[in-house]
């Protein structure tokens, strides 16, 4: 391989932007080489300049942004020496690009047919019947239903996953040598992106195309790609195969990467994650020497905050690099994980109780008008028939994709919408159609809530200790002023944030602080249950370690319930005692963590299961790819939710009967019209290895 | 865990060191550093009219005087005299007391008004929402000076019934901009949070809601309070303006109109006046925005 | 898409109703008053007694208010107070003078205004989008009667090349109507192009133009096929709105150039009194704004796929 040319190289890359602070530096000293078919992942977290690379192979860094020093070379010529019309020739025609969000990146007010077909039209000598058949043939290679349908519509009538279909339709319409993309899926619910990067896989194999894949998601690089790049803070920590930087990762850095994401084996007890110390630098402040240096656990004076630390080939692994100036040293057999386990807490009576409760929504319509016009409005069913348990100091999760109805749950069980009918029971009181306002002030206290996204957590208006001091004046636990300053003190400390960020406003803390702050507001009140709505979801997985961590450690003290939503299954596997799967606002299974990561499965269990990008190499995982989008909860699907979608569907009465529950063994329940032994005979998704249960990618082998 | 403990954190900043520090936002665009100078001379001016060198604004003294002509007294009519002898300088100065006191005082009034109705009916929705915006609906179905000359033709022109017709006229637009912002600051997880702990209605809309507003509403209001000069200025023009004998800036330019073949310094001042006033609350608004942008 | 045309065209026919009540209620529910108002400060109280009488005035409140507005609906508003004649007579010479006006205004404006805006916002912090900003809001600082008097000040006293008044004794006359027009159109286009930058802007940096310039097409069909329809959709709105802000102006302008438009009629009849010419003037302003609402809200509703199919 060595002899042919490679695709696409960036050499000694710098790229710095140009900010009222002065220049700063986003992507520093980069090397990278594309051959020919090559999948080459970049891996990082937010901020690690990994989509600078990207725009700058594009030549498209806005007006700040520019190459400092260093080349990048598109088969052996320099693409800062093109002209704009070359550079005009080569993109979307040699090299095209995939992007995050698939809606934001199509144009609203034009066709499909059209915006496809002005990629050949204006690469090519072609008519525009020509373009329009070679678009067609596309968007049936992407898999497209109905690709004339498609043609003809606008991109707001297509869903996400569709809308990412034409994306990939559209870049690879001139058979590009080299494709980027950029986070292809993360806009993307966990089925319809299996779907995604199988397509990818197809494509990458059957074009022989290139490809530079970036993602924050370890397991969907070790889906896709043969090489791998960890980039951190604006330059590569660590390059070399997937298959070897998976297993004999060198650098600390990505040994903590690997050590923050809950794989299969992971236990929030016996063996809890463990979040990288410190945050991430920003440009202007990045140390002397190696720039994770402050966060390592084997710093040591005056090697690694000397000069700047260079790439270094590992010895005994050819292609293997690592900036790391004492890789040689580290023998992470003996090392051993600051994280200490904790004891878990037997969980006890039942505090929170859910009986065949049901949201409906009426679709939002202009009253007026609907007055005048007399007809019903519309419903959405939002929750059907829910029924469970949460037990004192217990984690249940409620699982499942958008539209499954798991936040309108988390709202009903708040007090912010009101049930349609059925039971909600906390501490043996009926709370189900009580709005938050009629509630007594011991059972709001007694119920709050940790929030999704960190930055609305917090209103930007008041500062921190204002705003935790609300809830401590507002549930009467402390009422003198300075007394109120003392809790908010001790809670700041509880959640590990010094005092003096009570001074602080909202915009001066990271995203992790943010939901940590959120976690003391919740916790202020002493509360028995606690619902968490995806509290870490938009946090970098390093932050997301911490902040899981921090929310099981408080909850073990205080024995709170914890009603965690979530949609990522790595995340509920290794938080939760129980699992409650959703689809469609209806529970297709609920049981304990290990009945439920286990056969028998819920067809969509099974699905989802198979969806996670596990990052693992040793772990098997089976592939079921389901057909098609969640089906719109406004429009559901009639008899069981699923069967639209459903791999194992079994006939007309999947489409007709809604299915009956089975209890399958103690409180393991499944919804589904399949036989009990076809149930039972299920094989598992996941295989662990041999000596799983050892679960050995934390240390090193080799 | 506890090292920290027992050590209080220190007390925030005073009020007087918050307004430094958003003063001092400003230096970051020039554009509104213009606006923000043209506006405080102006207030500067009318503050300090009482003690300024000037004469009487409406004491009759020598009739059309070009600028810079001689007075009686030794003095000077650096901008002239108009018709009635009125020295124009002076009549400039006190009528810009007029003009900031009556466009400050119906801004404020407008807006506590439009943020009223548009906290409303953008967090209680519904029928509240359906009332207030058809109301807001049939005020803006007015052409803005139709509107204004229906109002003070039907009250009569003093103050209170300009204010009363800005108000009228603003309102509505104000309540736009501010039930559009509600729609959006009410899905936001902390408004969510205040509700799970049960807080009140009007806590929610006044501690929760509108200080996550103002970005945009500092903007618009000073764009609203050059608007407001404009209107002021040109109800005085039309004469529906205050009453006389207090100079007023729009009705300056109605009396020199006639006499613009001979005596054309006599518009052109209050004309001048009148457009650096509105410059200076629109290139404020402006730097404003760019700075709100850049955050 | 029917089905919203109905729903604007009612709420438009509510707010007509609105307004004409308020305006009826407002102005003629003293019925007293109005009698002292047509008759005149030194009339009897027999005399306004009979002249009630005769007019009608007697009925219920409701029912003069039906009547009312029925024949307004037909264009009869009464007779003008002030000019003794039928006030339609009066209101639909001046309402064509100031639709040439306002014609001649848009004419100008809009191109003008369309292209800077587009050529401002193309390159966010240009020269060329510096200097058109600063001007767009120097022009938009100096109100109408304050450009007319600097204006006139050069083209009418220092170099004579323009007529100081529009009355158009001699029927039209470019000349007349050059200084009523720019004046208009210099406080106007600034808005226009501001809000038409602001919008090119929002395009420019917008995800799917990354995607169209990545995809290697031509700059200029970028612009021209990409960029300018979703830029220009904001602005058609601003624009179509901008017939309200039109219908204020033009009463300056017209007051000022004495331009016999609607403008100076409506403001005579206030200064008057005149409250039959106050009312019809003010119910055909608010029709005119409240219809090119409707024609805004369709408009936007047909350029914009996003609401069209949905």
């Amino acid at each position: 391989m060595s002899e042919t040319q490679p695709i696409l190289e960036c050499r000694n890359l710098c790229i710095s932007y140009t900010t009222r602070s002065g220049e700063v530096p986003a992507v520093v000293d980069f090397n990278l080489k594309v051959m020919p078919g090559q999948g080459i992942g970049l891996v990082g977290e937010s901020g690690c300049g990994k989509s600078t690379v990207a725009l700058a192979i594009m030549q498209y860094l806005g007006s700040n942004g520019y190459i400092k020093s260093g080349e990048i070379l598109f088969k052996g010529r320099d693409m800062r020496e093109m002209s704009e019309e070359e550079l005009r020739s080569i993109r979307g025609s040699r090299i095209a690009m995939i992007y995050q969000e698939p809606m934001a990146s199509l144009n609203p007010s034009m066709k499909i047919g059209e915006q496809l077909m002005e990629v050949p039209l204006y690469h090519e000598d072609i008519n525009r019947e020509e373009a329009a058949q070679r678009s067609f043939e596309m968007l049936e290679a992407v898999k497209l239903p109905d690709p004339t349908r498609i043609m003809g519509a606008y991109p707001h009538q297509l869903s996400g996953g569709q809308q990412q279909r034409v994306v990939i339709a559209m870049a690879l319409l001139s058979k590009p040598d080299l494709l980027l993309l950029d986070e292809p899926t993360t806009a993307l619910d966990v089925t319809v992106e299996r779907g995604i990067v199988d397509l990818i896989n197809e494509i990458s194999a059957e074009f022989g195309t290139s490809m530079i894949y970036i993602s924050h998601n370890l397991g969907l690089i070790l889906d896709t790609c043969d090489r791998v790049t960890v980039m951190y803070s604006g330059e590569a920590v660590e390059e070399g195969t997937v298959q070897r930087v998976f297993t004999h990762m060198r650098h600390p850095y990505t040994h903590g990467l690997f050590a923050t994401i809950p794989l299969p084996g992971t236990d929030k007890n016996e063996r809890p994650l463990v979040p990288i110390p410190g945050q991430l630098p920003l440009p202007h402040e990045r140390p002397q020497g190696c720039y994770f240096g402050p966060r390592c656990a084997f710093f040591e004076d005056g090697v690694c905050n000397g000069d700047h630390v260079p790439m270094s080939t590992v010895a005994e692994a050819e292609g293997h690099y690592v900036r790391c100036a004492r890789y040689a040293d580290v023998n992470w057999e003996d090392h051993d994980h600051e994280a200490v386990a904790t004891k878990s807490v037997k969980s006890g009576k039942t505090v929170l109780q859910v009986e065949k409760l049901k949201k409906y929504y009426e679709v939002e319509e202009d009253p007026f008008m609907a007055m005048l016009s007399g007809s019903e409005a519309r419903q959405v069913k939002a929750n059907e028939d829910l029924s469970f348990i949460a037990r004192e100091a217990e984690t249940v999760a409620i699982v499942g994709e958008s539209g499954c109805g798991k936040s309108t749950l988390a709202k009903v069980l708040m007090g912010l919408e009101e049930a349609t009918s059925g039971r909600v029971i906390l501490n043996g009181k009926e709370l189900g159609k009580t709005d938050v306002r009629s509630r007594e002030a011991e059972t709001v206290n007694s119920l709050q809530m940790v929030f999704q996204n960190p930055f609305d957590t917090l209103n930007p208006s008041h500062t921190i200790g204002s705003q935790i001091g609300r809830v401590i004046k507002k549930f009467g636990i402390e009422t003198d002023k300075n007394k109120i300053r003392e809790k908010v003190g001790e809670l700041l400390d509880i959640v590990k944030l010094p005092r003096e960020f009570a001074n602080r406003r909202p915009r001066q803390l990271s995203g992790g602080q943010k939901q940590r702050v959120g976690i003391a507001r919740a916790f202020a009140g002493n509360p028995s249950v606690v619902i968490a709505d995806e509290p870490v979801s938009a946090l970098d997985v390093s932050v997301q370690a911490a902040v899981t961590g921090l929310l099981t450690e408080i909850q073990n003290e205080l024995k709170t319930t914890l009603i965690f939503i979530s949609h990522d299954l790595s995340v509920v596997r290794y938080l939760s005692d129980r699992v409650v799967v959703m689809y469609l606002g209806h529970i297709v299974e609920q049981g304990e963590t290990e009945q439920v990561f286990a056969p028998p499965y819920h067809p969509y269990t099974e699905a989802l299961l198979s969806a996670v990008p596990i990052a693992d190499p040793e772990v098997q995982q089976k592939h079921i790819v389901l057909e098609g989008d969640i089906p719109s909860s406004v429009n559901p699907p009639s008899g069981c939710p699923f069967h639209t979608r459903c791999p194992r569907k079994i006939g007309r009465i999947c489409e007709t009967d809604v299915p009956p529950v089975k209890t399958m063994e103690a409180g393991h329940k499944i919804a589904c019209h399949l036989e009990d032994d076809v149930l039972n005979g299920m094989e598992p998704v996941i295989t662990m290895p041999d000596d799983a249960g050892e679960a050995p990618q934390n240390a090193e082998v080799g | 865990m506890t090292d920290l403990a027992n050590k209080p954190y220190p007390p925030a900043p005073g009020f007087l060191k918050t307004l430094i520090s958003s003063l001092s936002l400003l230096r970051e665009s020039p554009i509104a550093i213009a606006g923000f100078v043209l506006i405080f001379g102006w207030i500067l001016l009318a503050l300090l009219a009482p003690i300024l060198p000037l004469y009487d604004p409406n004491i009759p003294l020598e009739p059309f005087k070009f600028p810079g002509a001689a007075a009686k007294d030794g003095g000077t009519y650096w901008l002239g005299t108009d018709h009635k002898g009125r020295d124009i300088l002076s009549r400039i100065i006190f009528g810009a007391q007029q003009v900031l006191v009556w466009a400050t005082l119906a801004t404020a009034v407008a807006y506590v008004v439009g943020m009223a109705m548009g906290v409303v009916a953008g967090y209680l929705g519904g029928w509240w929402d359906e009332a207030i915006s058809f109301i807001a609906n049939v005020l803006l179905s007015f052409p803005v000076m139709v509107l204004y000359i229906v109002i003070v033709s039907y009250m009569g022109a003093t103050g209170l019934n300009i204010v009363l017709a800005v108000t009228f006229a603003s309102a509505p637009g104000i309540m736009r901009i501010v039930r559009g912002l509600v729609l959006d600051l009410k899905t936001r997880d902390y408004v969510f949070a205040a509700q799970t702990r049960g807080e009140s209605t009007l806590y929610i809309m006044l501690i929760e809601l509108l200080p996550n507003a103002r970005g945009p509403l500092i903007v618009d209001a000073s764009l609203r309070l050059g608007y407001t000069t404009i209107t002021i200025a040109m109800l005085g023009y039309l004469g529906l303006g205050l009453p006389p004998p207090d100079p007023d800036w729009g009705k300056m330019i109605s009396e020199a109109q006639p006499l613009g073949s001979f005596a054309g310094y006599m518009a052109i001042a209050p004309a001048v006046a009148i457009s650096s006033l509105v410059l200076g609350f629109n290139l404020l608004a402006d730097g404003l925005r760019e700075i709100s942008m850049k955050d | 898409m029917l089905v919203l045309a109905a729903k604007r065209l009612f709420s438009m026919i509510l707010i007509m109703v609105t307004v004409s009540f308020i305006l009826f209620a407002l102005f003629e529910s003293d019925k007293f008053s109005v009698a002292g108002k047509v008759l005149g400060p030194y009339s009897s109280t027999e005399q306004r007694e009979i002249w009630l009488e005769k007019n009608g005035y007697n009925e219920p409140f409701l029912e003069r208010y039906l009547t009312w507005s029925l024949n307004a609906v037909q264009g009869d508003f009464g007779d003008s107070i002030q000019l003794k004649a039928p006030v339609a007579d009066v209101l639909w010479p001046r309402l064509g003078n100031t639709a040439i006006l306002a014609g001649l205004v848009f004419a100008f404006m809009i191109p003008l205004s369309l292209t800077l805006g587009v050529i401002a916002g193309m390159k966010e912090g240009s020269v060329r989008d510096r200097s058109i900003s600063i001007t767009s809001v120097l022009t938009t600082s100096v109100p109408e009667f304050a450009s007319a008097t600097f204006l006139s000040a050069v083209f009418v006293y220092s170099l004579k090349w323009l007529p100081g008044t529009s009355a158009m004794i001699n029927g039209f006359s470019w000349a007349e109507i050059a200084l009523p027009v720019m004046v208009l159109v210099l406080y106007g286009f600034g808005y226009i192009a501001r809000m038409t930058r602001a919008s090119m802007v929002e395009v420019m940096t917008s995800n799917y133009i990354r995607t169209a310039i990545l995809k290697g097409i031509p700059y200029r069909r970028v612009i021209l096929r990409h960029a300018l329809r979703n830029a220009l959709i904001a602005p058609f709105t601003v624009i179509v709105l901008q017939m309200n802000w039109l219908l204020s102006g033009v009463i300056v302008v017209e007051v000022f150039f004495a331009y016999k438009g609607f403008g100076k009629l409506l403001l005579d009849a206030a200064l008057f009194g005149d409250i039959y010419v106050i009312e019809a003037c003010t119910l055909v302003a608010v029709f005119v704004a409240v219809f090119s609402q409707f024609i805004s809200d369709i408009g936007y509703t047909l350029l914009n796929p996003r609401i069209r199919f949905s």
